[in-house]
C-alpha cells in the first residue's frame, strides 16, 4: 500500500490544478457572456478587437 | 481647446475637436444597449463596424446582456460609434453608466468560486472515503481520515462562510432561517469528524457529507442569484436608458449637458415627445401629457408663461423652457423619494423558505437532542450519543429542503425573464401566487397612454385642421386643438353634416373629416387616415381581463381620470369594479383598505400617481414604459407591450408554488425514512452521501421540468 504515498498527492494535485483552472476562468470573466461565447465559435475569423476590452479592466461591472 | 492627441482626431475635423462633457478620459468604459442583436452575425457586424474607427480603442459585445462595452480612444466620445452603428443598421442606445454600476456581479463570482472549492474538495474526499467505506484497514483508514481532514477543513472554512454569516445574522436578530440548521450540521459534522480523526477510534467521519452539503447548497444559491441578477440588471438597464441629459441654449448655440448641471434660469429645449427633466416655465404655448403624474388621459393645453412640472411630456411641437428648479429639487424627484420610504415596508414579508425553516429547524434540532439524550441515558456512552446526534442532523437533509425553494424560484424566474417579465424581489413569485385581486391603472397601463394623433404629412395635417375648425362638435374642437401647430389649408365648399362630419373641396378634389368605425377619419383623395381621439386599449388588455376573470381573480380598474372615460373603457374590457377620479394618496388608501379586507392585491400601474399603490400592494408589476419611480416601486417590470404577461406571470407563480409544495413534500418524505434510521444509530456516511445527493437531484429535476 506504499504506493498511496504517491497516488494521494497526485490525485489531490490534479484536482487542485482543475480548481485553479476553474478559478482562473472565473477571474478572467469567462462566465460574463455565456450566450455570446457560444455564438462566437461560429465566427470565421476572430474580430479585430478580441478580449482587448475585457483584459484591460478585468473586474468590469456588467 | 486642447490639442488633439492622435492623427485621427485631426483628420476628423471640428466635430471631435470639442469633446463634450460626455467625452471620457481614456480607459473609462461606455455602455451601449443593442436591443436587437441576437446571433453570431450580429456580434461580428457590430465589432467589425467599430474595429477601424479611430475614436474607438476597443469594443466588445455581450450577447447575453445585449450590450456593447466601448472603450473610446483618448479625447473621444461615443458619438461616432453610435452614428456608425445606426448607419450599419443596428439599433443602439447610450446607457447611463452610473445607473448600471451597482449591478456588478461580484457576489455571483464569489458564490461560484466557493462552489468550485467545495466541489473540488468534495470529490477528493469522496474518492478517499470510498476506500474507507469499502473496508480499508486500520492504518490506511486513519491516514485517509487525516487526508480528508486536511482537505475538508480549509475548504469548509472558505466555502461555508455564507451559511455561517447568514445564520449568525438570523440568530442575533432572534430569528430562524434555513441557514441555521445548515450551519449547525456543517459545524457539528466537522468538529466530531475532527475529534474522531484525532482519537483514531475508527468511528465514522462526516467530512464528505459536510462538503457535499455545502456544494449542493452553493450551486442552488448561485442559480438563484443568477436568475435574479439577470432580471435586476435588465431592470437597471431601463433606468440607464433614460440618459440624464438635456439640451441647453447658450449665447453661442446649443450644448448637451447633464440634467444635474442645470441651474435655475437656464433655458433648455425639449423635443416633441420628451419628458421634462426639471420644473420650469414654458416660453411658448404647448400641449402637455400629464398622465404620468395625475392619470388623466386628456392632454392639457398650456399658454406661454405657464409652469411645467418635471415628468410631464411635451406633445406636438418642441418647447423652450426656463428652468426654475434644479433636477434634485424638482417635483418628480421629491415624489419619487417618498416611494423609497414606502418600499422598505414590504421587505418584512417572510418567504415560504423562512416559514419552512421555522417549522423544520426546531423539529430536527429537537430530534437530534432527543436522540443524544436517549442514547446517553440508555448506554451512558457520551461519544456514541454525540455520533448519533450528528448523524441525525446531517442525514435529515436540510439539503433537499434548502434546495426545494430556490431551485423552483430560479427556474420560474428564468422562465418569466425569457417571457419578458423581470422579477426583482426574491419573494415576488410567492406573493404573486397568493394574489386574488388584480388592480389595473388605466392610463398608460390598460391603455397606451394619452390619445395621440398619428404623425400626419404636413398637407394632410393642414387639411384636417381646416376641416376640424369648421365644426363646433367636441371631437372636431379637440382635433383642431391637437393640430394647432399647423396652418389651416384653404378649402372651398365647406359643409357640415350633423352627426357625420365635415366635407369640403381642397384644390378641386373632395376631402372629408368623417365619422369612422374607430373614431374620426380623414378622407383625402386616394387615402383614408384614421385620427383616433379616444385612447386605445393596450395590446392584450381585453384578453387579460377576460382570462383573469375566468381564472377567478377580481379585476378592478383604478384611475385618476374622469369617471366618464373610465366607464367607456371598463365596459369595453368587461371590468365591473371601477374607481375613477382617484388621487395618488387615495389610491394607496384604497389598496390598504382592500388589504384590511383580507384581499391580496396585485397592482399593475405605470405613473407617478401609482407609485404609492405599487409600493403598498401585496405584489406589483409595471410596464417598461412606466416612469422610473414606478418601476422602482414595483416587484417586476414587463418588457413587452402585451398585457397578457400579467396573466402568464400569475399562472407561472401559482405553478411555482405548487412545485415548491411538491418539493417540500419530497424532502419530508426522505426525512421520514432517514430520521428513524439515524435516531436508531444505524446511519453511515455512505448512506448520508446517497440520500443527500439523490434527494437534491430529485428536487432540482422537479423544479426544472416543464
Amino acid at each position: 500500500m506504499n504506493i498511496l504515498i504517491v497516488l494521494i498527492p497526485v490525485s489531490v494535485a490534479l484536482g487542485a490544478a482543475g480548481l485553479a483552472a476553474c478559478l482562473w476562468t472565473l477571474r478572467n470573466g469567462q462566465y460574463e457572456d455565456l450566450e455570446g461565447d457560444a455564438a462566437r465559435i461560429l465566427l470565421e475569423e476572430t474580430p479585430p478587437s478580441p478580449r482587448g476590452a475585457e483584459t484591460k479592466t478585468p473586474a468590469a461591472p456588467e | 481647446m486642447s490639442i488633439a492627441a492622435c492623427p485621427g482626431c485631426l483628420a476628423a475635423g471640428p466635430a471631435v475637436e470639442m469633446p463634450r462633457r460626455a467625452a471620457t478620459e481614456a480607459g473609462e468604459a461606455i455602455y451601449i444597449a443593442l436591443p436587437r442583436i441576437h446571433c453570431a452575425a450580429c456580434i461580428a457586424g457590430v465589432e467589425r463596424a467599430l474595429a477601424n474607427l479611430p475614436s474607438v480603442a476597443a469594443a466588445r459585445v455581450n450577447l447575453g446582456a445585449k450590450r456593447l462595452r466601448l472603450l473610446p480612444a483618448p479625447g473621444h466620445d461615443e458619438s461616432e460609434a453610435l452614428r456608425v452603428l445606426h448607419a450599419a443598421g443596428f439599433e443602439a442606445h447610450l446607457l447611463d453608466a452610473s445607473a448600471l454600476r451597482p449591478t456588478g456581479d461580484e457576489e455571483g463570482r464569489r458564490l461560484l468560486a466557493r462552489a468550485a472549492v467545495a466541489g473540488f474538495a468534495m470529490m477528493n474526499v469522496m474518492a478517499v472515503s470510498v476506500a474507507v467505506w469499502s473496508g480499508a484497514g486500520e492504518v490506511t483508514r486513519e491516514m485517509f481520515h487525516w487526508v480528508s481532514a486536511a482537505i475538508a477543513l480549509p475548504a469548509l472554512a472558505f466555502s461555508a462562510v455564507p451559511f455561517f454569516a447568514s445564520a449568525t445574522v438570523a440568530l442575533r436578530a432572534g430569528r430562524m432561517n434555513m441557514d441555521v440548521p445548515i450551519a449547525m450540521a456543517i459545524l457539528l459534522a466537522a468538529t466530531t469528524s475532527l475529534y474522531e480523526t484525532f482519537a483514531g477510534s475508527g468511528a465514522h467521519t462526516w467530512f464528505d457529507a459536510a462538503l457535499s452539503l455545502c456544494f449542493f447548497l452553493l450551486v442552488g444559491r448561485y442559480l438563484e442569484h443568477r436568475a435574479r441578477a439577470t432580471a435586476r440588471s435588465a431592470a437597471a438597464e431601463l433606468t440607464a436608458l433614460e440618459l440624464p441629459r438635456a439640451t441647453r441654449l447658450t449665447e453661442t448655440g446649443r450644448e448637451t449637458v447633464d440634467v444635474a448641471a442645470l441651474l435655475p434660469g437656464d433655458r433648455i429645449v425639449l423635443a416633441a415627445g420628451a419628458r421634462s427633466p426639471v420644473d420650469g416655465i414654458a416660453e411658448g404655448p404647448a400641449t402637455l401629457d400629464r398622465s404620468a403624474l395625475t392619470g388623466e388621459a386628456e392632454p392639457v393645453p398650456l399658454l406661454a408663461g405657464a409652469a411645467v412640472c418635471a415628468g410631464e411630456v411635451i406633445l406636438g411641437a418642441p418647447l423652450t423652457l426656463t428652468v426654475t428648479r434644479r433636477a434634485e429639487d424638482s417635483t418628480l424627484r421629491r415624489l419619487a423619494a417618498l416611494v423609497e420610504v414606502a418600499e422598505t415596508g414590504r421587505h418584512r414579508y417572510s418567504g415560504l423558505a423562512d416559514r419552512a425553516a421555522r417549522l423544520y429547524a426546531p423539529v430536527v434540532h429537537g430530534l437530534a437532542a432527543l436522540a443524544f439524550a436517549l442514547w446517553w441515558s440508555l448506554t451512558g456512552d457520551l461519544h456514541h450519543a454525540i455520533s448519533v446526534a450528528t448523524a441525525t442532523l446531517i442525514i435529515t437533509c436540510p439539503c433537499a429542503l434548502a434546495l426545494a425553494i430556490p431551485a423552483v424560484t430560479a427556474a420560474m424566474t428564468g422562465r418569466l425573464f425569457r417571457g419578458g417579465v423581470l422579477l426583482k424581489s426574491p419573494t415576488a413569485l410567492e406573493r404573486l401566487a397568493e394574489v386574488d385581486t388584480v388592480v389595473f391603472d388605466k392610463t398608460g397601463t390598460l391603455t397606451e397612454g394619452v390619445a395621440r394623433l398619428p404623425d400626419l404629412p404636413l398637407e394632410a395635417a393642414s387639411v384636417a385642421r381646416a376641416l376640424a375648425e369648421a365644426s363646433d362638435h367636441p371631437v372636431s374642437r379637440a382635433l383642431a386643438a391637437a393640430l394647432a401647430g399647423h396652418a389651416p389649408a384653404r378649402l372651398t365648399d365647406l359643409r357640415e353634416v350633423p352627426g357625420e362630419g365635415v366635407a369640403a373641396r381642397w384644390n378641386g378634389s373632395p376631402v372629408r373629416l368623417w365619422r369612422g368605425a374607430e373614431g374620426p377619419e380623414l378622407e383625402l383623395p386616394g387615402q383614408v387616415i384614421p385620427l383616433p381621439l379616444t385612447e386605445r386599449p393596450r395590446q392584450g388588455a381585453a384578453e387579460v381581463t377576460a382570462d383573469l376573470a375566468g381564472a377567478g381573480y377580481d379585476v378592478v380598474m383604478l384611475t385618476g381620470d374622469t369617471p366618464a372615460r373610465a366607464e367607456v373603457l371598463a365596459r369595453r374590457l368587461g371590468i365591473a369594479e371601477v374607481h375613477a377620479g382617484v388621487r395618488a394618496a387615495d389610491k394607496a388608501d384604497l389598496l390598504a383598505r382592500m388589504a384590511r379586507e383580507g384581499r391580496c392585491v396585485l397592482m399593475v400601474g405605470d405613473g407617478l400617481n401609482d407609485t404609492g399603490a405599487l409600493a403598498g400592494a401585496h405584489a406589483s408589476l409595471a410596464p417598461a414604459s412606466a416612469l422610473d419611480a414606478a418601476r422602482v416601486a414595483s416587484d417586476g417590470v414587463m418588457l413587452g407591450t402585451d398585457l397578457r404577461a400579467v396573466a402568464q406571470s400569475l399562472a407561472l407563480a401559482r405553478r411555482a408554488r405548487r412545485r415548491i409544495r411538491q418539493n417540500l413534500a419530497l424532502a419530508a418524505l426522505y426525512n421520514a425514512v432517514a430520521i428513524p434510521v439515524a435516531v436508531l444509530g444505524h446511519a453511515t456516511p455512505l448512506m448520508a452521501a446517497a440520500v443527500m445527493s439523490s434527494s437534491s437531484i430529485l428536487v432540482v429535476l422537479n423544479a426544472v421540468r416543464r
